[in-house]
């Protein structure tokens, strides 16, 4: 189970009984666009997955589907429990980074380019495979590092206004910013179509938008720090039901 | 890569109104944005829907910039018989993607 983690952690965290999706903070029409697929516009990155799946690459030819199969199969609740550590790399990585982490060590196909339209289009296949299913991110000693660092920055006051992410996501949830109303945080649909976006991105891409919203300087995409956070995130979300490609406005 | 997701539903009672879906892929540049350096981004839009049942059109749609991205239409029609419903949707840069659905009407 968890190990001991910091005891502001626990008592900062938001009740298991007050957790809410960011779906529950939608109007009415947004989350009638998440629940049709064939009115969510994630699912036309899903679908273009579903062709990638299959499309062989690399020198050898290679193509997911070749050591995976079918991913509605193979890949069911692999997004649920990423980041996860890479005995490999001796740290944990992402569903982005796993993506290429196979394109390079088993199809020897060069990395695609994070937020590139590709990989958004595998990472959102594989999420879509785990929809429906609880978060659990796996706490170990491999991992306890990690996620102590990811709690770290989120505890950490950053950038001009001087905000760490709990100051308005555990502390003033529900209520408004700008016009807005703050969510929770928890990353439970990701990727995800966001309206402001026209388009599907992950969440790195949307801490970083967080982080120049503070005026802080962003963490290059693929950076530890991201990484820890997404780890922590995920964690703090443990138990929530997976939603991916979600809508948010 | 043109993808469209389409909502036809499979069956349907001969009169019976029925909605049809339309998503598809595009990002629907408006023309009227800047590139960080200033240069204008050229317009790359849909322009038309159109929708035939049976080869006679029964929806079209002419689109213009201040629709977003991935335009989602939905529009109504009776189903009249079996058969085919061809949608094709044309645009800047010869962008024509076309793509159909079967419809049993009993």
């Amino acid at each position: 189970m968890t190990l001991a983690l910091a005891a502001s952690a626990f008592a900062a965290e938001i009740p298991t009984a007050d957790r809410r999706s960011g779906y529950d903070f939608m109007s009415r029409e947004t989350r009638a666009m998440q629940d049709d697929d064939t009115a969510n516009p994630g699912m036309l990155w899903v679908l273009e997955g579903g062709a990638l799946w299959t499309r062989k690459t690399g020198p050898a030819g290679r193509a997911c589907a070749d050591c995976h199969g079918d991913a509605r199969v193979s890949m069911k609740g692999v997004a649920a429990r990423h980041p996860a550590f890479d005995g490999a790399r001796g740290r944990p990585i992402n569903l982005e980074q796993r993506i290429n982490a196979c394109r390079t060590d088993r199809q020897g196909a060069p990395p695609l380019a994070y937020e590139s339209r590709e990989l958004l289009a595998l990472a959102a296949y594989v999420a879509r495979q785990s929809r429906g299913l609880p978060i659990k991110i796996a706490i170990d000693q491999r991992t306890q590092p990690f996620l102590e660092a990811g709690l770290a920055i989120y505890d950490r006051r950053q950038g001009q206004l001087n905000l760490a992410c709990g100051q308005c996501h555990d502390a003033n949830w529900g209520r408004q910013l700008a016009g807005n109303v703050i969510p929770q945080a928890h990353p439970t649909g990701y990727p995800l179509y966001r309206l402001e976006w026209q388009g599907l991105g992950s969440l790195q891409r949307r801490l970083r938008n967080c982080l120049v919203g503070i005026r802080a300087e962003p963490y290059e995409y693929g950076a530890p720090e991201l990484v820890q956070l997404e780890l922590y995130l995920m964690w703090r979300a443990r138990g929530m039901t997976f939603e991916a490609p979600a809508v948010r406005p | 890569m043109a993808s469209a997701l389409i909502n036809v539903p499979p069956r349907a009672r001969r009169g019976e109104i029925i909605e049809i879906k339309t998503l598809i892929s595009h990002t629907m540049e408006t023309g009227f944005r800047r590139t960080q350096l200033g240069a204008p981004i050229p317009r790359d839009i849909i322009r038309r829907l159109v929708c035939t049942y049976n080869g006679a059109e029964v929806f079209r749609a002419e689109l213009h910039p201040a629709i977003s991205a991935n335009p989602f239409i939905v529009f109504s029609t009776i189903a009249v018989e079996s058969g085919t419903l061809e949608f094709q949707w044309t645009g800047d840069n010869g962008f024509s993607v076309t793509q159909s659905a079967a419809i049993l009407v009993e």
